[in-house]
């Protein structure tokens, strides 16, 4: 990675712990043990199902709710504060700050859920008392959750990069909200015809596919992910990120800071 | 080689609620400045000096015209390394230390690792800062913030240091400190372009001054030449508790302060004002030709049309150039 892109990167991360983003951790752990504490007096057998749905979605939520709410501030804060300016008038493009301000919020959401995932693992091993072969899937549905903020913050980059920060966050949780419903709504496209089938199908395909990288249920009921699925998730996030991040950089390298 | 060549630089903004209706910040400048010198960008509050520097740094781009930059064109990347850049009511990133804000802007100046940290303790020491490097910004008064600005300004050692309204906001003892800053800067060599509506730094660091109103450039001139300039009056102080009879009749203009009275009159009763003074058995404490001040100038290139000639340029234009032998 170009240095500078390391440095507004770790700048960013930086700005996020000390903005003490990471205390979601705290509600995160209060929600879990008490999930997992509460779960292990009432339920027979499924104790696991449920550790493993709440833990892997509130790790879900919290980290898009973080995504969300960074990325649309990532640029459009910074021209507000015209911090920018005396970053921009260094040896830095324009492209490198909206790169490195990308990089470092997904290194925060990085750092973020793996403390998250520590707890969802403690938790499975309070009420399940053993790992199992199976609780491996476990990570892999982590690694698609990880995916997912990929593409949000790229998205939240993206609108923000012309809008304002209430309409990119608008934009990006409708799109995270239709993103999720992907699958279903490609089933939609393919028994509609004509023009609405038409519009249907680009709308299915163009919204990222969130569904696809949900595997939260099938992880929870212990069934193996193929690896097809693995590589298809990670190209499909890595294209679509770098997408929305391109787009971001088209945009942000006209606009006139006034 | 000039340090700063602006060519025709021309800034409008599109405004309205459909955005089709152009309003012009800054009408083709033409603007040269020399290699090691001071030059103050004067004019009131949404004159255009801003959008000229946001312009130079990239950060607007123009409608029309382009500038060089040290001897390369502006939006060569090569030329952010060698430049310094304050910005108006500069804001900072507060969730960091002063010193670190300095390292991180000189990791992104390119300040080589080995000798970075000894650069910013050097910065931090110059703006007087030492005893508060380690406190986040957030912490931080207005002047101290102006202080961390200046410091991120000239911490990768540039040629060429942009300041925006550098004395804006802070208090006299401040003030002052920046002025030394600024002409330390010109002991060093470097070139500075500042730009103000303080008349009295301007007055007392540049070299040159241009006027700009309206997104127009009114003047440009040599402090030292425009405040030379006599206005054929003399100004006399002499001890008296009023103003001699003979003297007011010469067409003085008098004002009695205590046992003191400066009188200003035309240079040609110069003469005549002394020999009423000798006569009169008064005594003369000082005699001086009025001269020009800055604030004068600048008031008189305010005035609509003033300086401007056919081509959009002025008097004072030609004569710098005449005398840089800039060609036009």
């Amino acid at each position: 990675m170009n240095s500078r892109i390391a440095y507004i990167a770790f700048n960013t991360f930086r700005e996020a712990v000390r903005d003490r983003v990471l205390y979601n951790l705290i509600a995160f752990a209060l929600l879990l043990s008490g999930a997992a504490i509460l779960v292990g007096e009432v339920s027979i057998d499924i104790e696991r199902l449920v550790v493993v749905n709440l833990g892997l979605t509130a790790v879900s939520l919290f980290g898009v709710v973080i995504a969300i709410f960074i990325g649309i501030g990532l640029v459009s804060k910074e021209i507000e504060k015209r911090t920018l300016y005396t970053v921009l008038s260094r040896p830095v493009l324009r492209w490198e700050f909206v790169v490195g301000k990308f990089f470092g919020l997904t290194g925060t959401l990085v750092v973020n859920t793996f403390f998250m995932a520590v707890g969802v693992l403690l938790a499975l091993l309070y009420v399940a008392h053993k790992f199992e072969k199976m609780d491996a899937w476990v990570l892999v549905a982590l690694y698609f959750i990880i995916l997912q903020f990929l593409i949000v913050c790229g998205l939240a980059l993206f609108f923000s990069s012309f809008s304002t920060p209430l309409m990119s966050a608008v934009f990006t949780f409708a799109l995270f909200v239709i993103g999720s419903l992907a699958e279903d709504l490609r089933g939609f496209a393919r028994i509609t015809q004509g023009v609405a089938g038409l519009l249907a199908k680009s709308i299915a395909y163009l919204v990222p596919n969130f569904s696809a990288l949900n595997v939260i249920n099938q992880v929870a009921h212990g069934d193996a992910i193929p690896g097809r699925l693995i590589l298809y998730n990670s190209v499909y996030a890595l294209l679509y990120s770098a997408m929305a991040i391109s787009g971001a950089v088209l945009i942000f390298q006209r606009r006139n800071l006034k | 080689m000039a340090a700063i060549e602006i060519l025709d630089l021309e800034k409008s903004y599109l405004v309205g609620f459909w955005r089709k209706r152009p309003k012009l910040a800054l009408r083709r400048l033409r603007l040269t400045i020399e290699e090691g010198e001071v030059f103050g960008f004067l004019g009131p509050n949404g004159a255009g000096k801003t959008t000229t520097l946001k312009l130079l740094m990239g950060l607007v781009f123009p409608t029309a015209g382009t500038a060089r930059i040290l001897g390369l064109d502006m939006d060569d990347p090569r030329v952010k390394s060698q430049i310094g850049f304050l910005p108006e009511q500069p804001y900072f990133y507060d969730h960091l230390t002063a010193r670190e804000l300095l390292n991180y802007y000189g990791q992104l100046s390119g300040v080589p690792a080995k000798g970075r940290s000894a650069r910013v303790e050097q910065m931090l020491a110059r703006v007087g800062l030492s005893d508060s490097a380690g406190v986040q910004l957030r912490k931080f008064s207005k002047g101290m913030l102006q202080r961390v600005g200046l410091a991120q300004a000239i911490l990768h050692e540039p040629k060429l240091v942009f300041l925006d309204e550098p004395m804006s906001g802070l208090d006299p003892m401040g003030r002052r400190e920046v002025r030394d800053l600024i002409q330390q800067l010109r002991h060093e060599g470097k070139t500075v372009f500042f730009s103000t509506h303080i008349l009295s730094d301007a007055e007392a660091l540049c070299d040159r001054v241009g006027v700009i109103h309206q997104g127009e450039l009114r003047g440009v001139g040599a402090v030292a030449e425009l405040t030379s300039e006599t206005q054929g009056k003399v100004e006399i102080v002499f001890f008296a508790e009023q103003v001699p009879a003979a003297l007011a009749s010469l067409g003085a203009e008098a004002r009695v302060s205590g046992d003191m009275v400066n009188a200003v009159l035309p240079e040609e009763q110069q003469d005549a004002a002394l020999d009423v003074l000798r006569r009169e058995r008064i005594k003369l404490i000082s005699l001086t030709p009025v001269r020009r001040s800055l604030e004068e100038y600048y008031i008189q290139k305010l005035q609509p049309n003033e300086g401007r000639k056919d081509d959009g340029r002025n008097e004072d234009d030609r004569k710098q150039e005449s005398r840089k032998g800039v060609g036009v």
